[in-house]
């Protein structure tokens, strides 16, 4: 919030210090607004996480910042460069990884980074030298001289990943990261991630997982709908936007629809979901046994912590996956 | 800009070497023999003491060009459009949609000369080329078969399935090395459907690469540069053509 405030105060200094710079940020595909008017500032070293669901608008954003996506409206400034007139120059200090692998699948997982490299024009040894240790990175030094095709899911996001960093990149943009992994991959781009972030390597990324967007990033922007709905660090927005604990009662088929007032009072706030209840309060227990005074029997009950998914639901009235 | 495109052929290169140097290697081995047999029975007289083979020479090598130009503008390219994905790859560096459209046409016309050469020492190994022309002939045939990829990557990129290749060599290709005077004089065509000639690329190509080859080049200079002139705008509008779509396509996403 604070980095916000200071560049939109506007001094040349204090605009600097933000990486990533949007004001009105806006795309259009002729009729269609996939991304309409978003302000958002990047700092340097930080990770940045645009959370929402399909189609909200976080890859056309992604795209922009990438500049492979020419902006429809409004200001953007990446590394304090213009990608209108400079789109080279900023990609070249980028590291892309998209939401669907790009890799060569005719090529070994060696010679995809080499060649990547050499687009950056780097020399061949220069090249060399960074895949060996970028395959030791991503855990993937002894699958080097196989082909692609072969490899898991896993394995070729953290080869793209691997790509992405032949450059030595100052930003890194990842588009849904871990969509589609399993647990257990998952986990593990999350700590390359994690130890890529502790090098100073500012994170930008895309996700659709609460959990992602608590684990690696240090502020996020909710996105819905082409717009921004909301702005702060996981904490902040799951206190400004919800409560501590979150009683979660799930009924036996048809008794939800029959229960009309019983809640009033209950709680802070109640969302009512088709397949169960969500009562938001700062003690969930209290919440589950002042309940179970006035004779409500759910089948089930959990009392849980809130997460981004109960901000993303009081934001918009919907669940982040559909 | 330059580096780029080097980089280019570099990746594309290892990619596709093996894959594509044994098929025309096998294709030319073929029609070279086979063309053999028709050397024999060939009347001296028709073609004015030209044997059929040195006839005919000079059209395989136009048109086996121009069927690998517009081969390697098309599944190829829609590959790193549409499967692998790998051209997008390509922007996400400081390389643009222009240098991935111009690269790969660079690349196209690396593979046609190696493609030609080896053509080209069948030829002369059969004793089908009448002049030492035929080293320029091998530029003017790959210039051909880059005047046909050039505006069909353009089209490539404007597609997401393959679909309509078919119908573009079914309806384009084909009938082009039909009756572009690959086989036969177009003379040999009903005289209403000459002028037609002069709409498609290959017998223009082909005009030229005989005329190299039979050492006729002499007897009409202006009309071989005319063909030629033609094939250098086709092949200059179709990369402009090329710039536009592949550049559209990967700004798409």
């Amino acid at each position: 919030m604070t980095a916000t405030t200071a560049a939109a105060a506007g001094t040349s200094t204090k605009a600097s210090e933000s990486l990533i710079r949007a004001r009105g940020l806006t795309k259009r595909f002729g009729a269609f607004t996939a991304v309409d008017g978003v302000d958002f500032d990047v700092a340097p070293g930080e990770a940045f996480g645009f959370l929402g669901p399909n189609g909200a608008g976080k890859t056309s954003t992604m795209r922009m910042i990438g500049c492979t996506s020419p902006i429809s409206d409004g200001e953007l400034s990446i590394l304090g460069m213009d990608p209108r007139r400079q789109g080279a120059d900023i990609r070249a200090r980028l590291g892309v990884v998209p939401q669907q692998d790009t890799l060569d699948n005719e090529l070994t997982v060696r010679e995809n980074l080499l060649i990547y490299g050499r687009y950056f024009g780097l020399s061949r040894d220069e090249c060399a030298k960074r895949a060996d240790e970028l395959l030791e990175f991503v855990q993937l030094a002894d699958r080097g001289k196989d082909l692609v095709e072969p490899l898991s899911g896993g394995m070729k996001r953290r080869l793209t990943i691997a790509r992405s960093l032949i450059n030595e990149p100052d930003v890194m943009l990842l588009d849904e990261p871990t969509t589609g992994l399993d647990p257990q991959a998952r986990h593990l781009v999350w700590d390359r991630l994690y130890r890529l972030k502790q090098r100073g390597v500012t994170l930008v990324l895309t996700t659709h997982y609460m959990d992602e967007a608590e684990q690696l990033c240090d502020r996020l922007v909710v996105m819905d709908k082409a717009k921004i709905v909301a702005e702060g660090s996981p904490r902040q927005l799951i206190e400004q936007y919800s409560t501590k604990e979150v009683a979660e009662f799930r009924f036996a088929p048809g008794i939800q629809e029959t229960l009309e007032d019983q809640f009033e009072g209950l709680a802070d706030r109640v969302e009512r979901l088709p397949d169960r209840m969500l009562l938001y309060a700062e003690d969930g227990e209290a919440v589950v046994i002042a309940a179970r005074e006035r004779g409500l029997h759910p089948e089930t009950v959990l009392v849980r912590r809130s997460t981004l998914e109960d901000v993303f639901l009081r934001l918009t009235g919907r669940s982040l996956i559909e | 800009m330059v580096e780029h495109r080097a980089l280019q052929y570099r990746r594309t290169f290892r990619a596709s070497l093996f894959g594509s140097f044994g098929i025309p290697a096998l294709f030319l081995t073929a029609m070279g023999l086979g063309l053999g047999g028709y050397v024999d029975r060939s009347a001296d007289a028709v073609l004015n003491g030209v044997t059929y083979l040195q006839f005919l020479a000079p059209g395989l090598l136009a048109s086996s060009l121009m069927q690998t130009g517009s081969f390697e503008a098309s599944f190829p390219i829609l590959g790193g459009l549409q499967w692998s994905k790998i051209f997008h790859a390509m922007v996400a560096t400081p390389l643009r949609g222009r240098d991935v459209a111009l690269g790969n046409l660079a690349w196209i016309a690396l593979r046609l000369t190696l493609v030609g050469t080896i053509f080209g020492i069948v030829i002369v190994a059969f004793g089908a080329s009448r002049s030492p022309l035929i080293v320029l002939a091998i530029p003017v045939a790959v210039l051909t078969g880059v005047a046909f990829a050039a505006p069909i990557m353009a089209f490539t990129a404007t597609q997401r399935r393959p679909d309509r290749f078919a119908a573009v060599f079914r309806f384009g290709i084909t009938p082009l090395f039909l009756f572009s005077g690959t086989f036969f004089p177009i003379e040999s065509l009903p005289s209403f459907l000459q002028p037609v000639a002069w709409l498609s690329p290959l017998w223009h190509g082909v005009d030229v690469c005989r005329a190299l080859m039979l050492g006729t080049i002499g007897d009409a200079p202006l009309l071989a540069l005319v063909h030629v002139l033609i094939l250098v705008a086709i092949a200059t509008i179709g990369a402009f053509l090329a710039i536009r779509t592949v550049d559209a396509r990967l700004e798409k996403g």
